[in-house]
């Protein structure tokens, strides 16, 4: 490998990005607006869900419970009935998503010291909408009394809801049950999918497409030094919107970081070299930016979104796509991320994961220098 | 390193099909050190492919070359260090400013930090782009630009360079000028093998190579070429009903080689005294009204059109 060679690589790449318009706003651009869109998103999605209540007691005590529930940010109390078929009625029709029912002897039961069951029916058909109130208005139960006891009645999908015990360990580390806690850290391995695939999967397609590969490839330039200098302006790149999208996370978002900057760095370099490489193996074998680009988004940026547990948990999937998540490197970065962030986990109980990263990355990188040959044909 | 002995370049019945299509069919070739050796012949003829086998770029399907005394199908990447390449498309990256692209090709080509700015203000002075340095190069004149292409293509100083159509798509001046630059080259022992179409380009050649569907059709110096393969008298004629005339001309026994050359048609006869009248003759006698008929000197293209027209015939 010839330094001179090198360099010039990667000079004239990080020319040709900063003199492209598109390639700027995704590197720059693009990271924030998904940070935002998603931190955001995901808050509104969970605020001020409508509630409906039917109060059989209707004592102070009962009154002051649900209080607590007005005070909160999440629910609003839309309306009060006296019966059950109306509260049924009114999930049904979708006027609320919650319903919460107080017993009879509420305020007896609960100076009895003994364990008060409050019903809360959810819609259960928007699985995560439903998740997230059970969750909620089991918090703010918690905090109004720690002997209270909810007694959870699924309306509908009884068997894909998941169970109190797995909702309990969803909201362990996150305890403020900010949703976007649980998020924003994920959205980081979205945009360096992005960053790392969409934008190298153009490099070499681009040289093919306007002719400029036919004179590179009569230069003494080796496929290994091609593939160097044109990932090494990506990864920087793709460091710096780490650097970001995390002081974004921890600073606007207010996520917790009670992880090791290092393993963040060593598990964000290994998904980096992953992406950059399948971006380049791409790249070489589809010599249409167009298609290049499309192929870029369909094995990196969809997997990474659906199949990581980023936006579906991953024990809540078919057995056949749990097992097709084994193969998606976006699995193992989305639970490092999480864990780094809001567990704290240190690299032995990161082990398997990391490891899984580093095996995707050095296969990867093998495949890609393969794939390039300096001939035309 | 290649003593100097060796012949820069030398093929023998080198072959590339694609698929069932023979695109070059056994072709031998040399080049001497400080010959300018012209590739010529019409569209779709084999010449970027044979450039391209000569670079090592395209993997022969037989036969073999020598550039520089490697074998390209062996030891590209020798060869690739000792040539010059310039491709028949524009390939410099026309986002980059001129000196960004010099710098860039100078990296590609290693050329060592001590020699880099003697190399790059060389290219610049001699593709006449100094001043023009910060210029985007995708801004620069279709001239320009092909010097510029010439220029990253020798900044390493190689000893033999392939040109492939550098000329296309440029005004007659630039040509010129493009032309005395190859010439200052070769003085200094450059070998250069260049393509062109342009017929005229080819009297500027030391030796021409005419190639037809694949083959090579004639060799030598323009001067051996036209020498060689005019048997018989190239006359030119000037009528109207071009098309007419030009059926007519190929129905008149002993002419052949019929050709349109400009609003002038070309023809080849044993003899020029008796062909004359019997020529203008039967044009007329299909109304057709000459306004000039006379002997001329061949050009090259007729020397072209002639060995073409003799090989369309043979193999039909
Ligand atoms: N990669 C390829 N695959 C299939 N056919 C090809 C390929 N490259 C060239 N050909 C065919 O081979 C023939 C010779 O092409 P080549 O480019 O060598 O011609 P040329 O003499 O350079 O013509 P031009 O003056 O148009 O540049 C053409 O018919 C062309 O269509
Ligand atoms: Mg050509």
């Amino acid at each position: 490998m010839r330094l001179h060679r090198l360099i010039a690589i990667i000079r004239k790449e990080t020319l040709q990005i900063r003199r492209d318009f598109p390639s700027l706003l995704i590197t720059v651009a693009m990271p924030l607006l998904l940070m935002l869109a998603f931190g955001y998103g995901v808050r509104f999605d969970v605020q001020h869900i409508p509630v409906y209540v039917y109060d059989r007691e209707g004592s102070q005590q009962s009154q002051d419970f649900l209080k607590h529930f007005q005070a909160s940010e999440y629910f609003r109390l839309i309306k009060a009935v006296d019966n059950y078929p109306a509260l049924i009625e009114a999930l049904d029709s979708g006027a609320c998503r919650l319903a919460i029912v107080i017993p009879i002897d509420f305020s007896e039961r609960l100076s009895a010291g003994g364990p008060v069951a409050v019903q809360a029916l959810v819609d259960a058909t928007d699985n995560n909408t439903a998740n997230i109130s059970l969750s909620y208005s089991e918090a703010v139960a918690q905090t109004y009394n720690q002997r209270l006891h909810l007694d959870w009645i699924q309306r509908h999908g009884l068997n894909t809801i998941q169970s109190p015990l797995s909702v309990d360990t969803r909201t362990w580390f996150n305890e403020n049950l900010e949703s976007s806690a649980n998020i924003v850290p994920g959205v980081i391995a979205i945009i360096m999918a992005v960053i790392g695939s969409f934008l190298t999967s153009l490099t070499i397609a681009r040289e093919w497409e306007r002719g400029t590969m036919e004179q590179l490839v009569s230069t003494p330039i080796t496929p290994l030094e091609l593939m160097v200098g044109k990932l090494v302006p990506y990864f920087v790149i793709g460091l710096l919107d780490t650097v970001l999208c995390t002081a974004l996370a921890i600073l606007w978002f207010e996520v917790p970081f009670r992880g090791q900057w290092t393993v963040l760095l060593l598990s964000c370099t290994l998904f980096l070299v992953v992406v950059l490489s399948l971006g380049y193996l791409i790249s070489v074998l589809a010599k249409s930016q167009l298609a290049a680009s499309q192929a870029a988004l369909i094995v990196t940026f969809l997997p990474a979104f659906l199949l990581s547990g980023f936006l579906y948990p991953i024990d809540q999937m078919p057995a056949a796509i749990q097992v097709i998540t084994h193969l998606i490197p976006a699995r193992y970065f989305m639970t490092i991320l999480r864990d780094v962030f809001l567990k704290g986990t240190s690299i032995p109980f990161l082990a398997s994961d990391l490891l899984a990263l580093a095996l995707f990355a050095a296969i990867l990188t093998i495949l890609a220098t393969r794939a390039f040959h300096k001939k035309l044909t | 390193m290649t003593d100097h002995d060796t012949i820069p370049v030398l093929a023998h019945g080198l072959v590339k099909r694609f698929g069932d299509f023979v695109a070059v069919d056994r072709i031998n070739l040399e080049a001497r050190t400080g010959e300018v050796v012209g590739f010529l012949g019409p569209n779709g003829s084999g010449k970027s492919t044979t450039i391209r086998m000569l670079c090592g770029l395209l993997r022969p399907s037989a036969g073999q070359a020598l550039v520089a005394g490697f074998d390209v199908a062996r030891e590209p990447e020798q060869v690739r260090r000792r040539i010059g390449y310039m491709s028949q498309k524009f390939s410099l990256y026309n986002d980059l400013r001129v000196i960004e692209n010099i710098r860039f090709f100078a990296g590609m080509y290693d050329v060592p930090a001590s020699l880099l700015n003697e190399r790059t203000q060389w290219v610049l002075d001699m593709a006449g782009l100094a001043g023009r340095e910060s210029t985007i190069t995708g801004t620069l004149p279709g001239g320009w630009k092909q010097r510029l292409a010439l220029g990253c293509a020798v900044l390493h100083r190689p000893s033999i360079l392939f040109l492939d159509e550098p000329t296309s798509g440029v005004d007659p001046i630039s040509r010129r000028r493009f032309w005395e630059l190859i010439h200052a080259m070769a003085d200094e022992g450059v070998t250069v093998l260049v393509t062109t179409h342009y017929m005229d380009e080819a009297e500027y050649c030391n030796r021409l190579v005419l190639i037809f569907q694949g083959r090579i059709v004639a060799a030598g110096s323009p001067t051996e070429l036209k020498q060689q393969a005019m048997t018989g008298e190239l006359l030119l004629i000037e009528c109207d009903q071009l098309g007419l005339a030009l059926d007519v001309l190929q129905q008149v026994p002993g002419a052949r080689d019929v050709a349109l050359f400009g609003n002038a048609l070309h023809v080849v006869v044993p003899d020029g005294q008796t062909s004359i009248p019997r020529l203008r003759d039967a044009l007329s006698a299909h109304g057709v009204a000459v306004s000039r008929i006379e002997p001329i000197r061949a050009s090259l293209e007729d020397v072209f059109v002639s060995l073409t027209a003799r090989l369309s015939d043979r193999r039909t």
